[in-house]
């Protein structure tokens, strides 16, 4: 066996290795000499964690989007990131007149569900139409072919949102009960983190059911499993692909007012680097698995929160913070390329002939 | 010394095994035939020679050299060359293209030498034309060389996969079903080009094949495997009176009327 | 005809209403406001009122052809419905912003200008009802069209689409017509305002018309002659259109010269990708990495201000070609054995990584940080510098023959047969016996030779590089240019930069939108001539799997704006 394996190795091989095992020794080797150097305190490292796993549960609900699609079209929707961006950027307008009617400051619960309804819905209508105009008619065609759709897409969406609402910033109104920190367990956690984290846990814990349970998701798995069986058994298969469309636009959407209640702003470029981040969670998790999805959002966020102070830090990197993104890329690449199945997922044996 | 050896090959998707504990021994210039029912293994082991897949077990040698393990670009260049079941031209290319491509690993041109177009690389080039050109000619496609690969009817397609596969110069040549979808006619007809090959090229063929009537034709040696092992092996006579491969074929209850199942195109395959 | 009237009706009206929708949100986006300063026929119609008129004739054209041309009515009915829907969307657009004004607040561009344009200055409820029927008039108009010949039709359709496109760039023909002394006076009775005058539309209207009736007669004579020339006649079309190439500049004056280099540094770009996405069938959306690389490499070795080597820039150019042709490899090999979309993302990945690498502060004393490098040196050949864009053409057009020669050369060889055969049928390829890591490796580093050229160009250009230039922007607006031209095509690339970064260029207005009818294209593109306007072999076989095109036949049809109208149209 060892002899077989030895010949299989190529030049190529070793370089991978090489790379791989550079990059695990460097995070080791920055982690160390972090912590020996006792630069953060421990209320610092849960703060950042708590952020992660606050950013991550985001990352995670759009992630949920990309891989409900790449698990029954075998495609990735690079539109999503704008499918996540046009809910927040257009319910900003029903929370204005909400605020300015004073009806957020009386029953602010109430609000901002009405709010979270209006960004899901519109998330949810734009999913359906992306699904109808650009992939629908396109579903034979070459693999390309519908990946190069979804990035010309994703630009019309930025640009017709940019044209509709204007290119500035816009601050969503703040609500005071919305202020404030609690402690658990000794560990301070932002009443916002909080909300996004147990609203996210329960959103993911219904899609679950949802997909597991409910007649339409057990057809959605069906159509995943193999479209013309699921055809011939009666199941409408174009009609399932617009749910599932749909059910990652409303989670893009939920998302959005999550990312709001953190970061407070919105505008048309905003989905571009959740975007790319959720999806990078999804690979993470294993592309097309929804536990995954899950997974691979908590892991992203903590590990892009805690990391550049962690191992850049140690190796002495100057402004380590500004490279928060690089890590997240970095991390898609070594994936993508060590490990495409994820955590969660199994290697796929290969077809070839 | 024969050409192709293969000890105790062992494939397992799983908890499947696809092929299980296989010997094999080519003579050169021998037509050699692979049977069995469908599902038996024949595909997967093609794969494992051709290093599309690798067996966990066992080893195959071509000329007492290891092949297991190695990439199938290196394989071919060693001397294997193959056709697929399901055809699988370079489709939106044309035929000499198709024909030029199987050459590559025997041209030498390299980056300056395209972008200047030395005097070396015209006349690899031309001579390579011609070789494709020749090559056409032997398997049928004379002056149909600019004709799109996908436009050539069926039974084209499948020669124009053989000129090919022999473009690149093999000692083995693997043939996956090459009568597939075709009437007997046509298979009469392939099987007599298949003969062409050996006699005239002197190329050894290893051949997967349902159509009956073409393995018990042209076949020198046989093996018959079922549920990825070997049940018999030897001359055509010999299989076609084994019981054991009566019985793979037909199943117990079969068995009884066996006469003239297997010198007749099987119907299933 | 009673009895499937009814389906047609309702066929019309839904078209209508998407189209109305379509022309609705063009409006709503802002793009018919900006695009009305601009005239096409001066003090007649404007250019946005043609955005919404095409909104009525494609509605119209759709709808009357799908309703089928055996009887008379039905074509006109469906065309008359068609279009009375759009006017019924754009009058209701009208309306709904006349009773409410305060939609601006949320639609930024729903403007009182708008609404006066929309509204021809009358009350909102009369603008509806003159929607209704001008939009239904010209969609019988349109339905009416297609009763006619084909010859008689496509004439119509090419001169009006000629006139919208002389008129659309009238201002910037006058401008540099201006500069052509005497000929110049001698055009200026054909503008008027910002666009074409009437008479001046009537003759560009009547020479297509001419055109197309001597080409109908003449084609089949010339055909044989145009697709087997001689070598001495390619070689003097060649040096004819070299002589016309390097005639531009002067001709056309600063502004332009400033728009065909815009256009040559991505043709470069395009030749690359092309090589990489075109023939090796390998989807690069991290392209833009490469181009910083070349331009960033520059800045290192010629800029004083780092001051580390300050070479010249020739002497530079072959490091730093050398070093992209590196990071093309290096880059290349992790991605050897990942395919499709995964190999999109993770080339996406690296592009974005050394965006933010280099603007970060982690490699500032190479970069400059967020800063960026200036002072970096301009190429000379002894006392003639490349230091304005009018001799940086030359530069570019040398660099664009250069590497469009090895583009074709290497598409021509065996190497070009290998990407060819790993695009088609990886798995195959390498079972034929192709080495595929030295095949991806060499179409990756052959590509990021080119894009490193470009950003040498680039940087020499701008005496500079920033961060900013190097946006994932950059690779898709590379990306659909080659798609726009065709992919594989390389007289494609031209066309698609011509296309895509030129005329924007020329249209400043359009600036505002130009990504968004990037998107559009890209999406238009892939459903409608996936294949691209000038469309390689190849790429015309794969994509038209049914239709067996035939040569002549591909011939026979000119691509005129009026193939363009039908192909959106069906």
């Amino acid at each position: 066996m060892l002899k077989t394996w030895f010949r299989r190795l190529s030049g190529t091989d070793l370089i991978m290795y090489a790379i791989g095992v550079t990059v695990t020794i460097a995070i080791i080797w920055g982690s160390l000499a972090t912590l020996a150097s006792g630069k953060y305190s421990l209320p610092q490292w849960q703060d950042l964690v708590v952020f992660g796993l606050a950013q991550g549960s985001i990352y995670a609900l759009i992630a949920l989007g990309y891989t409900l699609v790449y698990g029954i079209l075998r495609m990735i929707n690079f539109a999503h990131s704008e499918v996540f961006m046009s809910g927040p950027f257009t319910a900003y307008f029903v929370a204005r007149a909400l605020d300015q009617s004073g009806f957020l400051e009386r029953s602010p619960v109430v609000g901002m569900l009405i709010v979270t309804a209006a960004s899901m819905l519109t998330s949810l209508v734009i999913a359906i139409l992306v699904e109808r105009v650009a992939y629908r008619p396109l579903r034979n065609a070459p693999r390309l072919v519908p990946l190069i759709t979804a990035i010309g897409a994703s630009y019309a969406l930025q640009y017709v949102f940019r044209g509709l609402y204007g290119s500035g910033v816009e601050r969503y109104p703040e609500l005071a009960i919305f202020k404030g920190e609690w402690f658990l367990a000794g560990v301070r956690v932002l009443r916002t983190q909080a909300v996004v984290i147990v609203a996210a846990i329960a959103l993911m814990a219904v899609l679950y059911v949802f997909v597991m349970l409910s007649k339409t998701g057990k057809a959605m798995r069906a159509v995943s499993e193999d479209k013309d069986a699921a055809a011939l058994m009666g199941i409408d298969v174009d009609r399932i692909i617009a749910t599932t469309f749909a059910v990652g636009g409303a989670l893009a959407g939920a998302a959005g007012i999550l990312y709001v209640l953190i970061f407070g702003q919105v505008q048309f470029y905003m989905g571009f680097v959740p975007g790319i981040k959720a999806f990078t969670a999804a690979v993470l998790g294993g592309i097309g698995n929804v536990p995954g999805a899950m997974v691979g959002g908590l892991f992203l966020g903590v590990f892009e929160s805690v990391g550049p102070s962690l191992f850049l830090d140690g190796l002495g990197i100057p402004a380590p913070y500004q490279l928060k993104d690089v890590i997240a890329f970095a991390m898609l690449v070594l994936f993508l390329i060590f490990r495409p199945s994820g955590i969660l997922g199994e290697r796929l044996a290969t077809k070839k002939a | 010394m024969a050409l192709l050896v293969a000890r105790k090959v062992v494939k397992r998707f799983g908890g499947l095994t696809a092929v299980r504990d296989l010997d094999l021994d080519i003579e050169p210039k021998t037509i050699y035939s692979v049977i069995g029912p469908n599902g038996a293994g024949k595909t997967t082991f093609f794969n494992c020679i051709t290093g599309f897949y690798q067996p966990e077990e066992g080893e195959i040698l071509l000329d007492g050299q290891p092949l297991v393990g190695l990439p199938t670009d290196k394989i071919t260049r060693l001397g294997i060359a193959r056709t697929y079941q399901n055809i699988r031209l370079f489709a939106n290319m044309t035929a000499i293209e198709n024909a030029m491509v199987g050459l590559h690993p025997h041209l030498r041109t390299g980056v300056l030498g395209a972008i200047f177009r030395t005097p070396a690389a015209r006349a690899e080039e031309a001579q390579a034309t011609a070789e494709a050109r020749r090559l056409l000619q032997f398997v049928g496609l004379a002056g149909k060389g600019d004709l799109i690969a996908k436009n050539l009817p069926y039974g084209l397609q499948r020669r124009l996969e053989v000129a090919r596969a022999l473009a690149s110069r093999p000692k083995l040549l693997l043939l996956d079903e090459p009568t597939a979808g075709m009437n007997p006619r046509e298979a009469e007809d392939m099987m007599h080009f298949i003969r062409r090959l050996r006699d005239e090229l002197g190329i050894t063929i290893l051949l997967i094949e349902h159509h009956m009537r073409v393995v018990m034709g042209i076949s020198e040696h046989i093996t018959v495997l079922d549920y990825g092992e070997k049940i018999a092996e030897g001359a055509p006579r010999e299989i076609q009176t084994n019981p054991r491969v009566i019985e793979a074929y037909l199943g117990r209850g079969g068995a009884a009327q066996q006469h003239g199942v297997l010198d007749a195109p099987a119907a299933a395959g | 005809m009673r009895s499937y009237s009814a389906p047609v009706w309702q066929m019309a009206l839904k078209l209508g209403l998407i189209g109305g929708a379509v022309a609705a949100l063009l409006a709503l986006i802002g793009m018919v406001e900006v695009f009305n300063q601009r005239a096409i026929i001066g003090g007649v119609i404007s250019m946005g009122q043609t955005f919404l008129g095409l909104a009525v004739l494609l509605s119209a054209y759709a709808a009357a052809r799908r309703a089928g041309t055996q009887t008379r009515s039905t074509a006109l009915l469906a065309g008359a419905v068609a279009g009375a829907a759009v006017g019924l969307v754009i009058g209701g657009l009208a309306l709904l912003m006349a009773a409410w004004p305060d939609l601006r607040t949320i639609l930024i561009n729903a403007s009182p200008t708008l609404l006066a344009l929309l509204t021809f200055g009358q009350a909102a409820p009369v603008a509806l009802a003159i929607w209704i029927v001008a939009g239904g008039l010209l969609g019988a108009a349109t339905g009416a069209l297609l009763l006619l010949t084909p010859a008689v039709r496509s004439a119509i359709l090419a001169a009006l689409g000629a006139v919208v496109l002389v008129g659309v760039l009238a201002d910037l023909l006058r401008l540099i017509t201006s500069a052509w002394g005497v000929i110049g006076q001698a055009l200026r009775w054909m503008f008027a305002g910002r666009g074409l005058s009437v008479a001046g539309a009537l003759v560009v209207a009547a020479v297509v018309v001419l055109i197309g009736v001597l080409r109908q007669r003449g084609l089949p004579k010339l055909q044989p002659a145009a697709g087997r020339r001689s070598p001495r006649q390619t070689l003097l079309s060649l040096a004819i259109s070299l002589a016309i190439l390097a005639l531009l500049p002067p001709v056309l004056g600063t502004y332009m010269s400033e728009v065909l280099d815009q256009v040559g540094l991505y043709v470069l770009m395009g030749l690359g990708l092309n090589i990489v996405v075109g023939f090796a069938g390998l989807l690069d959306l991290g392209y833009v990495g490469f181009y910083a690389i070349g331009a960033y490499m520059m800045g290192l070795l010629t800029s004083p201000e780092l001051g580390f080597f300050n070479l010249s820039w020739w002497a530079a150019l072959p490091i730093v070609l050398a070093v992209t042709i590196l990071s093309g490899v290096v880059l290349g090999i992790p991605v050897l054995k990942v395919r499709g979309d995964y190999l999109a993302i993770i080339t996406l990945g690296f592009g974005e990584m050394i965006r933010y690498l280099a603007l970060s502060n982690a490699l500032d004393p190479y970069t400059g940080g967020p800063q960026g490098v200036q002072l970096i040196a301009k190429p000379t050949i002894g006392s003639f510098v490349f230091d304005d864009v009018t001799k940086l053409y030359y530069l570019l057009l040398a660099g664009c023959l250069l590497t469009g020669f090895i583009a074709i050369r290497l598409r021509d060889s065996r190497l070009g047969r290998a990407w060819m055969a790993m695009r088609e049928d990886e798995d195959v390829a390498q079972a034929i016996g192709i080495n595929l890591v030295s095949t991806k490796l060499l179409a990756f580093a052959t590509g990021a030779a080119f894009a490193g050229l470009s950003g040498a160009i680039f940087a020499a250009k701008i005496g500079a590089a920033y961060p900013q230039s190097f946006h994932l922007l950059v690779s898709i607006n590379v990306l659909a240019l080659i798609i726009v031209g065709g992919m594989g095509s390389i007289p494609g690339v031209i066309v698609g930069a011509l296309a895509l970064v030129g005329l924007p260029e020329l249209l400043r207005e359009f600036a505002e939108f130009r990504l968004l009818v990037y998107g559009v294209v890209l999406v238009v593109m892939m459903l409608y001539r996936p294949e691209g306007l000038l469309p390689s072999e190849a790429a015309r076989r794969e994509m038209h799997e049914d239709e067996n095109v035939t040569e002549e036949s591909a011939l026979a049809q000119p691509a005129e704006p009026a193939i363009q109208l039908e192909r959106t149209a069906t």
